[in-house]
């Protein structure tokens, strides 16, 4: 290892950038979280957690914290299996598995606006696909995007297509790295194709599993994309997400205590998220 | 399986049969029906997009750049020298790679604001400038080079940067491409940040003035939208379309480190 004098010199741009608008609004958002900016009338000044009890009884937040955990609850495992079901289909020798893999792989290359315009074409009552085949199967219109019930579910199907196909190439480079003497250890000793699935395939397969679902997981905290370009976390809050409520406080009420509550809240989460989910597979995990 | 792929596509073929039929014909299925390429040419003059294209163009070729070339000198000093305070830096700087920029995006509109820089193009990828991840890719391929390479250059007299350049730099090519390729998609694909620091028609990427297209107040025309959406979503899928390999590969060795 060399010394040098200049070395610091290299790293001082890079350092210089990703200080300035990473760490240091990371550690002025938590700052400014604990106290309230002058308005008129009032001085500003530190109020400890007061922001963060604010934040906690508005039912705007709270409804967007829930629907946050709830919407990766289920975008998290959904798009995985999904994932690694495409990529257990194509990696079979069936025909056509290029033209397969691309139908699976498009919607990841598109941008997150695309895809929002593509399906709030596929949504919309009367002209669109899904309500055409809800009539045709004789339930009616729905207004998917207009409904409490159904605007968050909506969200979610948007964002496990755009995502599943990319888990799919982790899976399926991960399956092809299985060396085939495994296979035919097992079929000589009569193992059933299930079997060798569940004890070998699976196990294998741990580590791309932990970083899809970490990946899944800090995409459903981190993409409102969709969110603000579909519904604008309506009706009446019923899709909107934590970052979509840190963009209204801080673009639209220019509350910016608030906001910056909220995104400690959502950094909060990321960091458990990440610790947790090492700590829970990391034991089960197999690497090679 | 094949329903299911057939499934899969459905939402981005309803969209391509939108496009390209008039807009009569936009949500009837006949067979038949007139194929047009009109509804392009019409959404292309329907808005700047033009103007966008353009936007994102320099959007992307000002962060992606900026970011290899910071990333290549942070890297090359946290891989080959030792420096007091380094792996504390080191490790600092990874914070990035869980916390983006872009969710800190009020306080960092605030930053670019006192800076004097918003709704400018550079102001849209200042803060992605330092990538965590780049100097991350970077730092690893630098320390597989053998450092015989880098004392026959030092002995012919090459200087810091020289040996960086003439050795470093050109070995670790599939990195580069790796890093640019997943960044490129990124940043083109990107639309917060940008949608809260760009407020006009000069600085507003193609994300950001498509929403504004796909959502007006009143009254959608739908072939106008999903012409418009394939339009400004197109440079990337041909590119992928082309360089498929390079871009899974990419996207794989990013991913799985």
């Amino acid at each position: 290892m060399e010394q040098h004098r200049g070395a610091w010199l290299l790293v001082l741009p890079a350092a210089l950038f990703i200080f300035a608008f990473t760490n240091i609004p990371l550690l002025a958002t938590l700052v400014s979280s604990l106290y309230t900016s002058p308005i008129a009338g009032h001085g500003g000044g530190f109020v400890g957690l007061d922001n963060y009890r604010d934040l906690l009884s508005d039912p705007s937040f709270r409804t967007s914290l829930v629907n946050n955990l709830i919407y990766a609850a289920v975008t998290v495992p959904a798009s995985v299996i999904l994932a690694l079901l495409m990529a257990l289909g194509v990696n079979a020798a069936i025909p056509g598995r290029a033209t397969l893999r691309l139908s699976f792989f498009l919607p990841t290359m598109l941008p997150m606006i695309a895809v929002g315009a593509i399906w709030l074409f596929f949504y919309t009552p009367q002209y669109g696909l899904v309500d055409r085949f809800t009539r045709f199967i004789g339930l009616g219109d729905i207004n998917w995007l207009g409904n409490t019930a159904t605007a968050l579910p909506a969200m979610m199907a948007v964002a496990i297509w755009k995502q599943a196909g990319f888990f799919m190439i982790f899976y399926l480079a991960a399956l092809q790295n299985i060396p085939p003497v495994l296979r035919e250890a097992a079929s000589l000793e009569g193992v059933s194709r299930f079997y060798f699935f569940r004890r070998v395939t699976v196990p294998l397969l741990g580590p791309t599993t932990l970083f899809v679902m970490v990946t899944a997981a800090i995409n459903a905290f981190c993409v409102v994309d969709h969110v603000i370009e579909m519904t604008q976390g309506g009706p009446d809050n019923a899709s909107s997400l934590l970052l979509y409520y840190v963009y209204q406080a801080g673009f639209r009420d220019w509350d910016l205590d608030t906001a910056a509550a909220a995104t400690v809240v959502l950094v909060l989460i990321l960091g458990l998220l990440a610790a947790g989910m090492f700590a829970l597979f990391g034991r089960r995990v197999h690497y090679r | 399986m094949w329903l299911f792929g057939l499934l899969w596509a459905l939402p981005l073929l309803y969209a391509i049969w939108a496009a390209v039929h008039p807009p009569l014909y936009a949500t009837e299925f006949e067979l038949g029906s007139p194929v047009t390429l009109g509804n392009f040419a019409r959404a292309w003059h329907a808005a700047p997009f033009a103007r966008y294209f353009l936007n994102t163009v320099l959007l992307v070729s000002f962060t992606v750049t900026g970011q290899c070339v910071l990333a290549t000198l942070a890297a090359f000093a946290f891989a080959r020298f030792s420096f007091r305070g380094r792996d504390l830096l080191f490790s600092a700087l990874l914070l990035q790679l869980m916390v983006s920029p872009s969710i800190l995006l009020v306080w960092n509109y605030r930053e670019i604001s006192w800076l004097g820089l918003a709704n400018t193009i550079p102001a849209m990828g200042i803060p992605y400038l330092g990538s965590a991840l780049g100097i991350f890719l970077l730092r690893q391929n630098f320390r597989t080079i053998p450092t015989e390479l880098d004392d026959a250059a030092r002995l012919e007299g090459c200087s810091l940067l020289g040996r960086l350049w003439k050795v470093y730099v050109p070995l670790s090519r599939s990195t580069y491409v790796a890093f640019g390729l997943t960044s490129i998609a990124y940043h083109w694909n990107d639309f917060l940040w940008p949608l809260v620091i760009s407020d006009s028609v000069t600085t507003r990427p193609l994300t950001v003035g498509l929403e504004i297209f796909a959502t007006p107040e009143q009254g959608v025309q739908w072939s106008l939208v999903t012409a418009a959406t394939l339009l400004s979503s197109a440079p990337l899928l041909v590119a992928f379309l082309i360089f498929q390999r390079q871009f899974v590969q990419s996207f794989l060795r990013i991913g799985i480190r």
